[in-house]
């Protein structure tokens, strides 16, 4: 035994060196491959904020209006030169009222009257929206002609801009939408006070306009919101009762299978698809009106409803079976099972799977305009079956406008549009938090 | 009376036939509820639904069947002058009765009876009622509209009557069969289970719909317009100016389009595959919790914002960008400040929509790489290998079938993605290879082609629906596959 156990010692050859299985090597692979995992990750992220920063940074400003603040003389000359308001109303509607509020400035300013150039120059400062602002003022109230109102009137979107400092005050005059004379105006109206920013609250209460400073987002909030109140009415119930059916009744036949195939083809069906089959099925068969948010409602509806279905069924799933067998054990039907136990205990999970879907057919553009939603409206819908627009689709045709005071409205509509989708989600989370139930 | 009254009155009759059925089934009872075979509320929702259902299913048979019903009856009184012409002359003809039915509808009836039947006064006293007419009416249609008046009046009466009369019948039915032993709760649920199944079939009926209207329309252009031309085509130019002259058709060629569609998707795939597949494994191999709970929702933030919003992204501050900074780079390199880069192209709508691919990619992929069992891992960690070197020989080869799959999901989202390429790839339909250029696609032809005024005959328009088809093609063929492989691989760890 000692002789093994000594041979063995005496033929320990020297240890083998160390060999080399390229740890190093594989060390920096490793932190490389770690590297790129951030790199993606960050590239993600970062991008996430350019995108939200972008769309704040030009944005924000479009929550505030310059507005002009001057006494305007409602000269009866003007308005009603000779005086027949009283046998024909619709003199009121007619005036020159632009006129009056470019009186207005131009007085405040000190530019003569013969100065032809100058009131041309200082009617350009000033928006054309100010004939419907007058208007409504003196047809609300014709006891004002003949007084002077201090009236804060609109700048003109050009003005607004320059205001702003969004217009480079570098480029030569020639190339620039508002002259020196016009600057040099502006900075003696701020200097004085009557040249300032408000809050704009047109931009949530207005329609569509051609001028950027008068358009705003109302027609579309509206139009929006009677298509959300469409697809929840419609997709909640019907989403829900198909998905019960799905996952508690069905039996587990080929019909079966094709309806579960096809609901999960449907959630990935471009949205586009959804726009063309609208338009066949819903105007063109139909004869539904064009332009109608109860089409657009339609249409998201049947977008939303695979999404809604999905969301359903996977919280029913999660409503664990002794539920059920509690309540079938306790002699209620499969019905009641349902309807009294397991559906109120998902209730959390389905509506924020629908509060995710409305969330996305809110975003949803491409449908719509197929449907003919990019229809210019300035007046409030009364009903879901009067042509109207969508916040998403305003975006869409604001974004197509060139003048540079509506890539500012087209940020600000997108903000509002985020805004909405933030709360919804935040909402969603917070419901899903608030009745999280783990069994 | 008119439905918008009818369907109140209805509605009251529904909840009275409850209420009646709860009462009759207490009194039956007598005090002692277990007498009942169910609880009184079955009893009264079987009265309410015997009330509705038959009610609801003549009114909705009866206005879709009246119209179509008097319509013929009209045209069937046309003199022989009108029937002769064509179908579509007989449809003016109509739509011209139907519209001055209209307008004598808003008139007073002693107007009518003061006007007459002269066409010309007719015309006069409508169009200072705001009823504008299209032309001069002639003799029988004011003959015909006064009929059709009549009729429609005639038909709203009776279906009035037959609703409501159906509604009381179908409560007195129900109030009958209400007993001891009556077994209402079976009865209900065997309406509610029908309601289920109907709206379980509103899926299919979906599919049924996209596929059928895109195939009648489609069909209608490959009448005009021969399908080889169409899917083979290289060259496409609809024509618009001239949309209705049949002499200067159109070439409505598929080739330039798709190419356009493949490439941007192919640039976007490029940048959201890499990126989107790299966070995935850091996410779900390498990050923190905190740093999985902060990463993972901000990524998917970037799913849920709406793609109008990309899409105005890419063309004012993507577009711009890359144009300025190709004109920058061109300057350096040869003294040239011209830019090689046009803010629409290519490369700014397939990056952009790369960006907002990345999220799809890893979610989808995520699930995916930890679906793969932790044993695997395990035992490659285990004999000595590195975490990425697990990651790519074992992890990831485990989990490709997934990661195609899902590659394919995003790939068919790319596909059918409209808002970013309307805003950011132009509308040039063009075969070439410089992602420098703008190139259009299938989506954004669809969107140009539909928005305006329509007209549902010229090949312009319609041809809208044959590319619609093959979007849907190819993207449904996309999606069962991706589906496929999924759901085998999933098969195979479960």
């Amino acid at each position: 035994m000692t002789d093994a156990i000594s041979s063995a010692a005496g033929l320990a050859r020297p240890r083998p060196a160390r060999r080399d299985i390229g740890i190093k090597r594989r060390y920096a692979a490793e932190r490389r491959f770690r590297a790129y995992g951030i790199a993606a990750l960050t590239f993600g992220i970062v991008f996430l904020f350019l995108l939200v920063s972008s769309v704040v940074s030009k944005g924000y400003t479009a929550f505030q209006q310059t507005m002009i603040t001057v006494p305007v003389e409602f000269t009866e000359a003007i308005i009603d030169p000779k005086n027949e308001r009283a046998e024909n109303p619709q003199k009121l509607m007619t005036a020159n009222y632009p006129l009056l509020a470019r009186n207005a400035v131009a007085k405040v300013l000190g530019v003569a009257e013969n100065d032809r150039t100058g009131l041309r120059d200082v009617n350009k400062m000033i928006s054309d929206g100010v004939r419907s602002q007058l208007r409504d003022m003196v047809v609300a109230n014709p006891a004002l002609i003949g007084t002077t109102q201090t009236v804060s009137l609109l700048a003109a979107g050009d003005l607004d801009s320059a205001f702003k400092g969004q217009i480079s005050l570098d480029v030569p005059e020639a190339n620039r939408k508002v002259n020196d004379k016009q600057v040099g105006w502006m900075n003696q109206l701020a200097e004085s006070g009557a040249l300032a920013k408000h809050f704009n609250t047109g931009i949530f209460v207005n329609g569509n306009s051609s001028r950027p400073e008068a358009a705003g987002v109302g027609v579309a909030l509206i139009g929006s919101f009677y298509m959300m109140l469409i697809v929840l009415v419609l997709s909640l119930p019907i989403g829900v009762a198909a998905s019960i059916y799905l996952e508690e009744f069905a039996p587990k036949n080929r019909l079966t299978d094709l309806i579960e195939v096809n609901i999960n083809n449907l959630a990935a069906v471009p949205s586009i698809v959804y726009g063309l089959l609208g338009l066949a099925v819903f105007i063109n068969f139909a004869g539904l009106p064009r332009s109608a948010s109860l089409v657009g409602g339609l249409v998201l509806t049947l977008m939303t409803l695979p999404t809604i279905i999905i969301a359903t069924r996977a919280a029913l799933k999660a409503v664990p079976p002794s539920i059920r067998a509690a309540a079938l054990g306790l002699g209620a039907s499969k019905m009641q099972t349902i309807f009294h136990h397991v559906l109120p205990l998902a209730m959390p999970g389905i509506l924020t799977g629908t509060i995710i879907g409305l969330a996305h057919a809110l975003g949803e553009t491409a449908p719509l305009l197929l449907i003919g939603m990019v229809a210019f409206v300035a007046n409030y819908p009364t009903t879901p079956l009067d042509p109207s627009t969508a916040l998403p689709v305003q975006i869409y045709m604001w974004a197509n406008e060139a003048e540079r005071a509506f890539v500012e409205r087209t940020s600000g509509a997108i903000i509002i549009l985020l805004l909405f989708l933030i709360v919804m989600n935040v909402g969603a989370i917070l419901l899903r938090r608030r009745f999280e139930r783990r069994w | 009376m008119s439905t918008s009254i009818l369907l109140p009155i209805l509605a009251v009759i529904g909840v009275a036939a409850y209420a009646a059925g709860v009462w009759r089934a207490n009194a039956i009872a007598r005090g002692a509820s277990s007498r009942l075979h169910s609880r009184p509320g079955y009893y009264g929702s079987f009265v309410a639904l015997w009330a509705l259902l038959p009610a609801l299913a003549l009114l909705v048979l009866w206005l879709i069947a009246s119209p179509l019903y008097i319509n013929a009856a009209v045209r069937s009184e046309f003199p022989e002058e009108v029937t002769t012409l064509s179908q579509a002359e007989q449809g003016l003809n109509f739509g011209m009765v139907s519209s001055l039915a209209r307008g004598m509808s808003v008139l007073a009836a002693e107007e009518i009876d003061r006007i007459g039947g002269d066409p010309a006064e007719l015309r006069a006293a409508l169009g200072a009622r705001g009823v504008p007419l299209a032309g001069e009416p002639k003799p029988f249609m004011v003959q015909a509209a006064g009929d059709l008046n009549q009729m429609t009046a005639a038909s709203r009466t009776m279906m009035t009557v037959a609703a409501l009369a159906v509604s009381l019948a179908g409560a007195f039915f129900g109030l009958s069969r209400v007993a001891p032993r009556f077994r209402a709760r079976n009865k209900v649920e065997k309406a509610v289970l029908a309601s289920l199944i109907v709206a379980s079939s509103i899926a299919i009926l979906t599919t049924i719909g996209i596929v059928l209207s895109m195939l009648t329309e489609a069909t209608h252009f490959f009448t005009r317009v021969p399908a080889w031309e169409f899917f083979f085509g290289t060259v496409w130019d609809p024509r618009f100016a001239a949309a209705g002259a049949t002499a200067s058709e159109g070439q409505f060629g598929l080739i330039p389009l798709l190419l356009g569609t493949l490439y941007i998707g192919f640039v976007a795939m490029l940048v959201a595959v890499p990126v989107g597949l790299f966070s995935a494994i850091y996410m779900s191999e390498y990050a923190s919790r905190q740093v999985r709970s902060v990463a993972k929702p901000l990524l998917e933030v970037l799913a849920g914002i709406p793609t109008i919003v990309y899409g105005f992204f890419a063309l004012t501050a993507v577009g711009p960008f890359l144009r300025d900074l190709s004109s920058q780079l061109n300057g350096l390199v040869t003294g040239n400040y011209a830019n090689f880069i046009q803010a629409q192209s290519v490369l700014t709508a397939g990056f952009v929509m790369g960006i907002m691919l990345i999220p799809y990619v890893s979610s989808l992929s995520d699930d995916i790489i930890t679906a793969v069992p932790r044993a695997l891992r395990d035992g490659s960690l285990g004999l000595g290998a590195t975490r990425s070197e697990t990651i790519k020989r074992v992890t990831l080869p485990a989990a490709l079938p997934g990661i195609v799959g899902a590659i394919l999901m995003t790939a068919s989202r790319a596909i059918g993605e409209t808002m970013i390429v309307v805003l950011a790839a132009g509308v040039a339909a063009r075969i070439q290879w410089n992602p420098f250029e703008p190139m259009t696609t299938v989506t954004v032809k669809i969107v140009s082609q539909l928005t305006g005024d329509l007209e549902f005959t010229s090949p312009q328009t319609l041809v809208a629906f044959a590319l619609g088809i093959t979007l849907f093609a190819i993207t449904l063929c996309l999606n069962i596959y991706a589906l496929y492989i999924v759901r085998k691989y999933r098969e195979q760890y479960e």
